[in-house]
């Protein structure tokens, strides 16, 4: 399974292009948009899915998934449910990687090996679960890596040199560098910070680098993307459907055509990246 | 020879990672683990720094108050009958509860992390108006996270905050109590990790926060066992608190774990009744899981979403409970009862014109449960509860579900 988000990276550094990661919550507005919208965005240009996974206490995320969380847990979402969509998706495309994002507790409830078994079985790549530091690897992530399901670890600025190597050793698939100290969504430090701490990074490690928090344009995509080995929005993603649903909450016609027009726009940005880089 | 080694002390816990059996541990976001071992290394070497020993028992004696009174509760016991009752008088302390204990501690540490700021969580606003406190006494910046519905039912407090030049900030997010206050001001950490100490008011969260919490009120045993051996010359038969994150029962319980006669027994909001929704009973009608940086007893679903608690007491209103709670109840040391809000509310007024003590709501439930117990027990035996903090923030409440106008 980690051959599928080795080919894709490795696929599309040929291309010479940084990776498109898009993030959505699996749910929200509801099970079915929720489809939709997962198989409108390779369409639309992404090259890496990260599909949400609600938890009623989203500790490190700011208000826009928060609020995702709670449509998509109003709805009915559970974690069985999101598997469900990831299944639907594989029936159509085997290509693009998939990886699953959120918190600890639902993951542990269900219950490891049997949520381990049952992302393997509907096509799951890689898991980032937001409040398992390395301290915490024999919980989910060494169990995971022996199933072959990649543990994606979150790097920001306070891992500093001293730590990054903890941080990466049990780290596979690739590296996802918050850019800043913060809650999802939170605004987009200065592009050009961002090339030395990838650089810092790139150091300790041959994982790609991805870097996200804050990435809401096609030219903030196009900032990053030409010194990241890939891109990652999902606040802007999670607005956008956001402000196309009805006043209940419910989904629109507008809604799918706004995911892929954004999206669209965003892989517009990292497929000029390296260009703009060159100039 | 392969027997399992008996535990021969309950009080050792938790192990290096921050573990109380499976309870415990550090299940935070990897912008907080750097600070989060900070402060690890700054608490093991505080702790065993005679300096900061001594600045923190000259700040007890002289700024809390310390050390609190044993108090024998004469009418009480004579009312029901039974054991004789004494109460740790917590809620005499500055601030009026055992809050102040912890937040002189912890306020101590962050000077010497060279923090600047200060966040806080609060539910029924004890925790918040003792931060605030501290903060103005150490003079830094205190910004005090707090349910918007706790705003509401604990505006005494709130005004109290202000008035110290704390900044009390509303949390709407999910029912507006304990538990969004405490995501709130994870979420402010996360994003203010460089300057900012986050002060936890109880004994739970990530590893080194339960210990060093309990560490902190520990006092509150230390010295009823003290003054208990001086008043009667031997240990109390049974010693009551109550739980909401535990800090309270932690506190009074930690010093007698490993004494065998003595029965411990935590109280639990039982709010509504445990059948159904309607309770903040963790470890009564909760089970395993992972919040808020620890594995402990939580209320949630089957899909392992955390549901929203109820409690009359807004400092118990959180759907989970201290790490070290959930494993000394799995390893049988202590009993964790629930106790309604109708029964709190009559333990309340019962005190008040027995004693002429106003209790906390949140003490009021382990009142009932000594009400409950004290008749059927001897009267050479004893009771020690902690009244650990003063109802004056609660009058509004009480007076609402009593139909009296203020």
């Amino acid at each position: 399974m980690t051959a599928r988000m080795d080919k894709r990276f490795a696929d599309v550094a040929a291309d010479g292009r940084p990776v498109l990661v898009t993030y959505f919550m699996g749910g929200d507005p509801d099970f079915e948009t929720s489809v939709s919208i997962m198989k409108a965005l390779p369409k639309a240009g992404a090259d890496v899915i990260e599909l949400g996974m609600p938890f009623s206490d989203p500790m490190a995320d700011g208000p826009a998934i928060q609020l995702a969380g709670q449509r998509s847990l109003k709805g009915g979402q559970t974690l069985a449910k999101t598997l469900e969509i990831a299944r639907r998706f594989r029936e159509g495309d085997q290509h693009t990687p998939i990886v699953l994002m959120g918190y600890y507790n639902p993951i542990y409830i269900y219950g490891v090996d049997r949520f381990l078994t049952d992302a393997l079985a509907v096509g799951i790549d890689g898991l980032i679960v937001v409040d398992l530091p390395p301290e915490m690897d024999d919980e989910l992530c060494i169990p995971a890596l022996e199933k072959g399901i990649n543990f994606i670890r979150l790097a920001t600025p306070t891992t500093d040199d001293r730590r990054l190597p903890k941080v990466l050793e049990n780290t596979s698939g690739f590296v996802y560098y918050v850019s800043m100290n913060g809650i999802t969504g939170s605004a987009l430090p200065d592009p050009s910070l961002i090339g030395g701490a990838v650089a810092r990074i790139k150091a300790h490690t041959s994982l790609p680098v991805c870097v996200g928090f804050g990435v809401k344009t096609a030219e903030h995509a196009r900032a990053i993307g030409a010194s990241a080995d890939g891109v990652v929005v999902g606040t802007a993603i999670v607005n956008q459907i956001a402000s196309s649903l009805t006043e209940e909450g419910k989904a629109t016609d507008a809604t799918v055509p706004g995911v892929e027009a954004l999206v669209r726009g965003l892989s517009a940005g990292v497929r000029s990246a390296r260009l703009a880089a060159a100039e | 020879m392969n027997q399992a080694p008996k535990l021969n002390s309950f009080r050792g816990g938790p192990d290096e990672d921050g573990r109380f059996g499976i309870f415990g541990g550090r299940f935070v976001a990897e912008t907080l683990m750097p600070l989060i071992l900070d402060l690890q290394n700054e608490w093991d070497n505080a702790k065993n720094d005679p300096a900061f020993k001594a600045e923190l028992e000259h700040l007890g004696a002289h700024y809390i108050g310390r050390p609190s009174p044993l108090y024998f509760a004469e009418r009480l016991t004579a009312e029901l009958g039974g054991a004789k009752i004494y109460f740790k008088r917590e809620e005499l302390n500055h601030t009026g509860s055992h809050k102040i204990n912890n937040c002189i501690g912890q306020i101590l540490l962050a000077k010497r992390m060279g923090k600047t700021r200060i966040i806080a969580e609060t539910g029924a606003g004890q925790h918040g108006v003792a931060s605030a406190t501290v903060a103005a006494r150490f003079g830094l910046p205190c910004v005090v996270y707090m349910g918007a519905t706790d705003v509401e039912r604990q505006a005494p407090n709130v005004f109290r905050m202000k008035l110290l030049g704390a900044e009390v900030k509303p949390v709407t997010a999910g029912s507006g109590t304990l538990k969004d206050a405490m995501n709130e001001a994870l979420r402010d950490w996360v994003t203010n990790v460089d300057n900012t100490y986050y002060l936890i008011g109880t004994a739970a969260g990530p590893h080194p926060y339960p210990e060093m919490v309990r560490d902190f009120q520990a006092v509150i045993g230390q010295e009823a066992k003290e003054q208990m051996l001086a008043a009667e010359g031997r240990l109390p038969d049974l010693v009551v608190a109550a739980v909401g994150g535990g800090s309270n029962a932690i506190g009074i319980f930690h010093p007698f774990l490993d004494d065998e006669s003595v029965k411990i027994v935590g109280v639990e909001a039982g709010g509504k009744g445990i059948e159904g929704d309607e309770h903040c009973a963790s470890i009564t009608a909760g089970s395993p899981g992972v919040l808020h940086g620890n594995r402990t007893y939580l209320l949630q679903d089957g899909d392992g979403q955390i549901k929203e608690g109820h409690s009359i007491s807004a400092g118990l209103d959180y759907p989970g409970i201290g790490p070290e709670h959930a494993w000394l109840n799995d390893v049988g040391r202590v009993e964790y009862v629930p106790i309604m809000d109708h029964e709190a509310l009559e333990a309340f007024q019962m005190l008040t014109r027995l004693e002429g003590i106003i209790p906390a709501l949140e003490p009021s439930h382990a009142l009932a449960e000594v009400i409950k117990r004290a008749p059927k027990m001897g009267k050479d035996e004893i009771i020690l509860m902690n009244l650990s903090g003063r109802g004056d923030k609660d009058i509004f409440t009480v007076g609402k579900l009593l139909g009296m106008g203020l």
